[in-house]
């Protein structure tokens, strides 16, 4: 140990020391000042403020800890409406990037510059401000197919409405574990007796089979409820029934999903082309079909190089979804960073609990993808 | 005459198949073209569906007769080859051509035919197209915010001036190369700081800076006389001191008073606003994030074990938030960690976020190409007998900084995509901009034209960037 190894460890430590110290003696001076204790017994005090949209039940009587919840599970519902859609999205313009098909791959490269070079909040406003103000007014909607109103007051779709939700909900978890069995029972019959097993086949009729008998035996009961329309006052018409999507959340997942998926798309193309051709014409030389090459050959090396940077995305979704501040979609940045902080003025405990949410979720997200990556890596012998 | 199978076409028939596709495939397209341009449908004598799907029936039936293998003509044959390969992908073509046909009338009618650009008020937009009129109008304070009409100069001149120091690069002779890094790097960002700070600003509100400044240029001009052995530390201690003498010492107000410009009128920074305070965020911001994230990214890999977790902490800090919580963090929690009497103007403030955020990122794209280096560049380097910064500087950076200049591209159109979010602090660039002029009385009911316009320019902006990046990249590739 030198002190050439030392001394610059001590200075940075130093400052950074110096610089904490700074910081949390004025803040503590600062809430002297104000009159304000740190803590976060707050959290169980009452709320007062509503919020319009809510998974959960929830009014003004409730606590500041359920306004955080409302919140977060806002934020997590927009975040999988988006990473559901930008999935898809991504990868059919990803596949299309790659087509050969000069029109197709013209437009797949077009679309994919153009929404990624805009920002995100700039086409969050689009829809919000511009498209979705087009939309109808609810007493002039023509339905889609009798039973979906997509409104300028929001998207109205159909609710089930369930008996014995419960025995469904089981019959489908003894599908899922049925079909684990069958999986492990096939690979075990492939390596021992070299016989494949329609895996694939029996897992779809399991996935039917099963619901449908809980129809018929288990007293399962399933009726739709279509919204109806419903006069309020002279000219205010709303509908009644049924699920109500708000605009806001449309809007949002719409513009999340369509930018997210344009480095979605890239992501894939990327994971495709970066298969060698070698390994797709040794795989054909040894007589597999073309399906079997994609499936036994391209895609289990083509996600090696697709789920790490798309997981990543996926992240980067979650995190853009804060946005939805912009045009009040209650989330948690909304719900908790901004009425809840108004009214309490706790800024230094309620930005940090936004904060570690959001670094929590990427933290426990990027320890799992290093696992996920060590576990997947080409082991070289 | 060779018996036609109209099932499978082939060469022996070639021009039999080929009039009868082409017909097939040009009627297709015809019918679609007069309903879309001329809103007529010849074919509405049909029973729906199938007058519905006739062209695209027609067409597909076409594309399938043409589809002939080794034709001999060049031009079938690319076409073939291009859009033409099977069933499926004809299909798909027609309807990409059918849709595009289709969406071109409405899309000109809205842009061009029937949009209105004359006059100066909201009236002489009757039409049902565009009304760039809202755009005409506005423009000024789309491009400079709430900054005063006759002051405007002063951002243009500005913009002018650092437009054409940038592009010295390119008229620099042989002779100048060498120092090109350094006026880069120093010069540059200082005469750009002082444009924007004396002449857009005009005032002293964030002047503390300028004795830093100061400090900074005195402490470099000095830093090239001293040996090399003692210029890290040097570089750490002598500023801070030269500060401090300098703030407290010599010039406690004097400098202040010098440094006023007395002709400019001050205009505070919440007025500043438009494209312009996009460009200027985004370029202080470019500016800082690069030097911090290199700095992080050494310090991560670094094998000291303070400074690496240290660095590691702050990477997975910045990376794990929203920059919209960042942002809310600087607005109403940073001022609460400052003393009482010490203020900081907001628009510091949302650099200094955007900066230490966009920071991390830049640190992981460039700790990417620092692995991406063989073991044998750093053995070589140190077994010349050079030191940690010398390896780093001369050996290691323009290796790894070769290799990440798309992840870096990447990194700063996200930067510059990310600017708009200032809107959190109250900071009104040009999305923020929009927003205020759409809510204005006597302009309700265009957001659909500014949104279009702010779109069009960050388009251009973002795509010009990219693929400024993809040329450097090919200029600086070099084989391995």
């Amino acid at each position: 140990m030198n002190i050439k190894k030392i001394l610059p460890q001590l200075l940075t430590l130093l400052a950074v020391i110096l610089i904490f110290g700074f910081f949390s003696y004025n803040a503590q001076v600062n809430m002297e000042n104000r009159g304000i204790t740190f803590g976060y017994g707050f959290l169980s005090q009452e709320s007062s403020f509503d919020v319009q949209f809510s998974l959960i039940e929830y009014d003004g009587s409730h606590s500041y800890f359920r306004a955080y919840l409302v919140g977060l599970l806002n934020t997590i519902l927009v975040s999988v409406i988006g990473i559901f859609f930008a999935t898809i999205i991504g990868v059919v313009v990803g596949i299309a990037r790659l087509s050969n098909n000069y029109l197709i791959n013209r437009t797949a490269a077009v679309y994919v510059e153009f929404f990624r070079n805009i920002p995100l909040l700039l086409q969050i406003f689009f829809w919000y401000f511009a498209a979705l103000r087009a939309l109808p007014l609810p007493q002039d909607t023509e339905p889609m197919f009798g039973v979906f109103f997509l409104t300028i007051k929001g998207f109205f779709v159909p609710a089930f409405v369930w008996n014995n939700l419960d025995i469904f909900i089981y019959s489908i978890i003894a599908a899922i574990i049925t079909i684990i069995f069958v999986r492990i029972y096939a690979r075990k019959k492939q390596e021992n007796e070299g016989i494949q097993t329609p895996v694939l086949s029996i897992s779809i009729g399991l996935l039917i089979i099963l619901p449908f008998l809980s129809f018929l035996f288990g007293g399962v009961d399933a009726s739709v409820e279509v919204p109806v329309i419903k006069q309020l006052s002279q000219s205010g018409f709303t509908y009644e029934g049924g699920i109500k999507l708000p605009p806001e959340l449309i809007s949002l997942a719409l513009a999340l999903s369509l930018y997210t998926a344009t480095f979605i798309a890239e992501c894939v193309r990327a994971g495709v082309q970066g298969v060698s051709k070698g390994q797709k014409e040794a795989a054909a030389s040894i007589g597999l079909t073309p399906n079997q090459v994609l499936k036994l050959v391209v895609m289990p090396q083509a996600l090696r190089i697709i789920i790490p940077p798309t997981t990543n995305q996926y992240l980067n979704l979650t995190k853009n979804s804060s946005l939805a501040a912009a045009i009040a979609y209650p989330d948690l940045v909304l719900v908790f960073a901004g009425t809840a902080l108004m009214q309490t003025g706790r800024a230094i405990e309620i930005v940090s609990i936004t904060m570690l949410t959001y670094l929590s979720l990427s933290i426990s997200i990027s320890i799992f993808m290093n696992w996920y990556n060590k576990k997947i890596a080409i082991k070289e012998k | 005459m060779n018996k036609l199978n109209f099932l499978q076409p082939d060469k022996n028939n070639l021009n039999t198949y080929l009039y009868t596709g082409v017909i097939l495939v040009a009627f297709s397209i015809f019918i679609v073209f007069l309903n879309s341009f001329f809103n007529k449908d010849i074919v509405s004598f049909l029973p729906g569906p199938i007058s519905f799907f006739l062209p695209l029936i027609l067409g597909f039936i076409g594309l399938h007769l043409i589809r002939i293998d080794y034709s001999g003509l060049r031009f079938l044959d690319s076409i073939n080859k291009n859009i033409n390969t099977n069933n499926f992908n004809a299909f798909l073509s027609l309807i990409i051509v059918f849709v595009v046909i289709k969406s071109l009338p409405p899309l000109l009618s809205w842009f061009i035919i029937d949009a209105n650009i004359a006059g100066d008020s909201k009236d002489v937009c009757t039409g049902s197209g565009a009304c760039w009129t809202y755009i005409k109008i506005w423009f000024n304070r789309f491009m400079y915010g709430m900054y005063p009409n006759p002051e405007q100069w002063r951002i243009n001149l500005s913009f002018i001036a650092l437009a054409f120091l940038g592009t010295i690069g390119f008229f620099a002779t042989e002779k100048f190369k060498k120092y090109l890094t350094l006026y880069y790097v120093v010069v540059y960002p200082l005469i750009a700081f002082f444009f924007i700070f004396f002449f857009i600003s005009g005032g002293p509100i964030f002047f503390d800076f300028s004795y830093g400044i100061i400090a900074a240029v005195i402490s470099i001009i000095i830093g090239f006389f001293i040996p090399s052995k003692f210029k890290m530390y040097y570089f750490i201690i002598v500023p801070i001191t030269l500060y401090i003498l300098l703030k407290y010492v010599f010039f406690y107000e004097e400098l202040i008073e010098l440094g006023k410009l007395e002709a400019l009128e001050w205009v505070e920074t919440g007025a500043w606003g438009g494209l312009s305070l996009t460009f200027i965020v985004s370029f202080f911001c470019l500016i800082f994030c690069f030097p911090i994230g290199l700095f992080l990214s050494l310090g991560r890999r670094s094998d000291f074990p303070i400074i690496k977790y240290i660095s590691i902490g702050m990477i997975e800090f910045w990376r794990g938030v929203p920059l919209i919580t960042v942002l809310f963090m600087s607005s109403v929690m940073f001022p609460m960690f400052l003393p009482e009497d010490m203020f900081i103007d907001k628009l510091v403030r949302v650099i200094i976020a955007i900066s230490l955020f966009e920071a991390a990122y830049v640190a992981e794209v460039i700790r990417g190409g620092l692995q991406a280096l063989p073991r044998g560049q750093y053995d070589a380097a140190k077994s010349l007998g050079m030191g940690y910064w010398k390896m780093h500087i001369l050996v290691i950076l323009p290796q790894a900084l070769k290799l990440v200049i798309p992840g870096i591209a990447n990194t700063f159109l996200a930067l510059v995509k990310d600017t708009p979010l200032i809107f959190v602090v109250g900071l009104l660039e040009i999305v923020g901009m929009l927003n205020l002029a759409k809510t204005n009385p006597e302009w309700l009911g265009f957001a659909m034209e500014g949104y279009v316009f702010a779109s069009v320019l960050f388009f251009i902006i973002c795509y010009a960037m990219s693929k400024y990046s993809y040329n450097l990249e090919q200029k600086y590739k070099t084989e391995r």
